[in-house]
């Protein structure tokens, strides 16, 4: 537990200050300071220790998890680059990349829900326009506590108004996302923002430094005193005293990213940028280390150039601010007036504050005197790696619906949930979000996936984030594959080619077996499906210590993926049309354990989660896209949370009709609210069923008929009838009611 | 018609509605930046939504004072037709040429979502395509758009006929239900004296195009070309 305070900023600068009990202040072991003195050749002074004690948190060097993020797939043809860099890149044809990544900002939201929500929202866009990307979509997925909790109103209402004022300030539409409730985050919540960009595909920029004696710059916003040891911070548990690291969560200004965005764009369009960073987690520090390092380049500052907010600034905090809004940038020697003139069009500030070096050496000056002088390739590189103890999760039993004594019939159960924290509507959420802007959002949030059209074209990227964390509670391995193949299902439910993905890991402290088990055993599910699928993970972040006195989050890797739509013109959506025959696809078990229905109607969260099997998977997903891109089927909504009952209740209520549902013989609560894997619910026309029927039994896809569309109600077979008006109802107040109690 | 467009810094709604233009138009709008201090020869000045300046003061204020708002109020009392979208329309008040002001939603929450608006009248430059008392569809995407104007500026507006569009329901009536942030009178777009210049809250340039998801906005574009040639 780290006490760390800015006061240590404001002393001198010297050796002497240095003891092991500081460097454990800042968050670095015996071991690892013993490394650092090593490295060095003697103790590092207090700024040095800073950046050791940044540059390898847990946050920015991976430590305990990069053993096992090796193990993940990461290539496909149409991989331009993988993790590594500022964020992943794909080739989308027409000599266009899609640029994208997610991250978290959870602790610093937990603190300043606001300004901690909107500062991850900022930096995850600098992370894809730093590579050459316009912004096209945000996306987020929110896990916030218990309903109950006192703490949950207050986090929702601030991370929502956080979200929406970045990013509706900076025009970049948020399209998509999810936002589900546990006790487990009570005291941990999570925000994972998703940033998708569209850049040419030639003009793709890379944050490796290049060119002895090229000008490095600033650019940006002024350097203040927020945010110092933001990344230390998230490398460490929460215990009650939480709040005092307030100071340690930065303060947003999405009108300067906008100008930032404008300029930086601008800027690339001339041939000017050799290589260019943002200044994120860890600020100056970890942008010049890093693109030192990949260039295999030393690097001299003069931090006296370095655009301060107030005076009086020491470089201990200089390295360690985080003040949003900055770029690192290695430009081409000789063209520092070009690039000046840009930044000065949009009056952000712009110095010249070191150059590159063959030294291998970051060398620090400042008022004339040598503040720190570091070697770069070991710092960057050679950070301290764990092969941390982990146990596999106990194994659980799967539940039909013979396991249990339902507590409600089926008419009943289908009514609590459809109104339930997690089910219900969050429309309350996404109004506040300008979902519309750059017009060329075509399926607006609230489906499976987001669909925004790239600029000027008839194509279309579809976006979605997932995870199903009691899943991966129950069983880390099936949870990783699910939260793969659930991304995967949903972006083909629109029609999309799934092309790749991004993950966010949260877990809670790798220091703990069961833990860094949950996380070995997720990893591997998500490498499995990954694989199986064809949907390499192109970039990420992982967030661990995600617990407070001792309690961890439930196991959150949630996958944001990208698909690609050829023709908008051959998509689905879920808004269901009077008059058709509702089929259901894919295999029907039952599976309740872990379920919706399990853990609202029946109150317990016992159960083995739905095993995925991704040859299915594939093959059933596979034949759905055949199907849209077809033009044979227009209307498609994967089977999730909640089974057949929800999904066919809000493709009624996308599309105001309503559904006679005929279920099958004997039709219990597992076939209503089961919720087996690789399954989809399309409409189509009465003319259309034969062939589609045909071309099933073809692919080896059990393809079922359960209902007729049309009315007002949802005719639930012998089950009873409920009019959608009681539906939407109950899933539209649920959210608005909580947050104005 | 010859169009331009005022870009902001922090203007984000300029590429929507230069697009919404040029589809009526069949060529580009000119883009003009707010550090200009000379109009080109045009017909409409549009000001498009966004955040001016990061709307840090009040919505608007800071452009308002912004060098080529001179000239578009010059351009207004020449005569010139403009046209004030979100942003636009809190910039359009804060500079005078439209009475009233936006204030915070009255939920204090952003807003965005599509909403129906009544056509109270179409014999301005803007609405000649619609019919008078037409409901059309069209979203909104604002903190501060909750218009008020004092009494007797209120009772002027509605003596002179110059209360554009109402916030309404889908079949026309106006009430609260309707009114998305709070507007006195379901209030979304005023006109000046002289029915050339226009401010509402609604964006029509997004839904101008049937591939996301609607219309209607379309026609008061083809309204101006109508009506400016």
């Amino acid at each position: 537990m780290i006490r760390l305070s800015v006061r240590w900023a404001r002393r001198v600068n010297n050796q002497s200050d240095v003891t092991p009990e500081l460097a454990a202040e800042h968050g670095l072991t015996a071991d690892e300071f013993d490394r650092a003195v090593e490295i060095l050749g003697r103790t590092p002074n207090l700024t040095e220790l800073g950046i050791f004690s940044v540059m390898w948190s847990e946050h920015c060097s991976y430590k305990s998890s990069k053993k096992w993020l090796r193990t993940l797939p990461t290539d496909a043809p149409w991989v331009i680059c993988g993790p590594g860099e500022n964020a992943g890149v794909i080739d989308i044809g027409e000599g266009l990349a899609a640029i994208f990544k997610m991250e978290s900002h959870n602790h610093p939201s937990y603190i300043e829900p606001y300004q901690g929500a909107a500062t991850g929202v900022g930096g995850i866009m600098r992370d894809v326009f730093t590579m050459g990307a316009r912004p096209i979509a945000n996306l987020n997925a929110l896990r916030f506590g218990s309903p109950d909790h006192s703490k949950t109103r207050h986090l929702v209402s601030g991370v929502v108004a956080g979200i929406g004022g970045y990013g509706n300030c900076i025009g970049v539409p948020t399209v998509g996302g999810e936002c589900t409730f546990h006790n487990s985050y009570d005291g941990n919540i999570l925000v994972n923002a998703m940033t998708v960009g569209i850049a040419p595909a030639d003009r793709i920029f890379y944050a490796e430094a290049a060119g002895i004696g090229n000008p490095v710059i600033y650019v940006g916003s002024k350097t203040g005193r927020d945010g110092i040891h933001g990344a230390t911070m998230a490398s460490a548990e929460f215990d009650d005293q939480s709040d005092e690291k307030r100071p340690t969560v930065q303060v947003g200004d999405p009108f300067t990213e906008k100008l930032l965005l404008e300029a930086c764009l601008e800027l690339m369009a001339t041939d000017t940028i050799v290589a260019i960073q943002d200044m994120g987690a860890a600020g100056l520090t970890s942008s010049s280390f890093e693109m030192a390092s990949r260039g295999g380049m030393g690097i001299d500052i003069d931090l006296d150039q370095v655009p301060m907010r107030e005076a009086g600034m020491t470089a201990y905090e200089l390295m360690l601010s985080e003040s949003q809004e900055r770029m690192l940038i290695v430009l081409k020697a000789g063209r520092e007036d070009d690039a000046r003139a840009i930044f000065e069009k949009w009056e952000l500030d712009f110095a010249v504050i070191g150059h590159l070096t063959e030294s291998g050496r970051m060398v620090l000056k400042m008022g004339g005197e040598t503040v720190a002088d570091l070697p770069v390739a070991p710092l960057a590189d050679s950070a301290p790696e764990y092969d941390r103890p982990h146990v596999p999760s106990s194994v659980r039993p799967p539940i039909f619906a013979g396991d249990i004594v339902p507590k409600k019939n089926i008419k009943d159960a289908l009514l609590d949930l459809i109104a339930s924290p997690d089910l219900s509507s969050k429309r309350w959420i996404w109004e506040q979000y300008d979902h519309m802007v750059m017009g060329d959002t075509v399926a607006r949030p609230g489906g499976d996936a987001a669909v925004v059209r790239i600029h000027g074209s008839n194509r279309a990227l579809a976006a979605t984030t997932d995870c199903t964390p009691r899943y991966v509670a129950a069983d880390p391995v099936e949870g990783g594959k699910q939260a793969v193949a659930e991304c995967w299902r949903n972006l083909t439910a629109t029609g999309a080619r799934p092309l790749a993905i991004t993950d966010c890991l949260n877990f809670g402290s790798p220091e703990r077996a069961e833990v860094m088990g949950q996380f070995v055993g997720a990893i591997s599910g998500i490498g499995e499906a990954a694989r199986a699928l064809d949907f390499p993970i192109v970039s990420g972040n992982v967030s661990f210590y995600n617990e407070t006195n001792g309690k961890a989050v439930q196991p959150t890797p949630a996958i944001g993926g990208v698909g690609l739509i050829d023709d908008l013109d051959r998509r689905a959506g879920l808004g269901l049309k009077p008059d058709l025959a509702v089929l259901l696809i894919g295999t029907t078990a039952g599976h309740l354990g872990a379920s919706m229905f399990l853990r609202e109607i029946n109150g317990s969260e016992d159960g083995a989660p739905p095993q995925v099997d991704l040859t299915i998977e594939r093959r059933v997903g596979d034949f759905v896209r055949h199907q849209i891109t077809s033009g044979i089927v227009e209307i498609c909504h994967d089977v999730s949370d909640g089974g057949i009952a929800i999904a066919l209740v809000e493709m009624a209520l996308a599309g105001g009709i309503g559904i006679t549902i005929a279920a099958p013989d004997g039709a219990d609560h597992g076939w209503w609210f089961g919720e087996d894997q690789a399954r989809y619910l399309v409409a189509v026309g009465h003319d259309a069923l034969p062939k589609l029927a045909e071309d099933a039994l073809a692919a080896d896809v059990p393809l079922v008929r359960i209902g007729l569309s049309g009315g007002d109600d949802l005719v639930l077979g012998t089950e009873g009838t409920l009019p959608l008006t009681l539906l939407r109802g109950a899933a539209e107040s649920w959210l608005p009611a909580y947050m104005d109690a | 018609m010859k169009a331009a467009v005022i870009v902001f810094p922090g203007s984000n709604c300029d590429r929507d509605l230069k697009v919404a233009l040029a589809q009526s138009m069949g060529r580009d709008p000119i883009m003009v930046w707010h550090g200009d201090t000379t109009l080109p020869d045009v017909d409409l000045i549009a000001v498009p939504g966004g955040f001016s300046y990061g709307d840090y003061l009040r919505s608007g204020a800071m452009a308002a004072h912004s060098p080529i708002m001179k000239e578009v109020i010059r351009f207004a009392q020449r005569g010139g037709a403009v046209l004030g979208i979100c942003n636009g329309f809190q910039v359009l008040t804060e500079a005078g040429l439209l009475p009233g002001v936006l204030m915070r939603n009255k939920n204090l929450r952003f807003v965005c979502r599509d909403v129906f608006l009544r056509v109270d009248h179409n014999d301005t430059v803007f609405s000649g395509a619609y019919e008078t008392g037409q409901v059309i569809r069209v979203p909104v995407a604002h903190h501060d758009g909750n218009y008020f104007i004092d009494s007797k500026g209120h009772e002027q507006l509605e003596d002179e006929r110059r209360i554009a569009f109402r916030y309404c329901d889908e079949t026309g009536a106006i009430n609260e239900r309707a009114n998305p942030n709070g507007s006195l009178s379901n209030i979304a777009g005023v006109l000046d004296p002289t029915r050339r210049i226009l401010g509402m809250m609604p964006h029509p340039e997004r839904l101008s195009d049937p591939a996301l998801g609607g219309n209607d906005g379309r026609a008061m574009f083809d309204s101006l070309i109508s009506a400016l040639g």
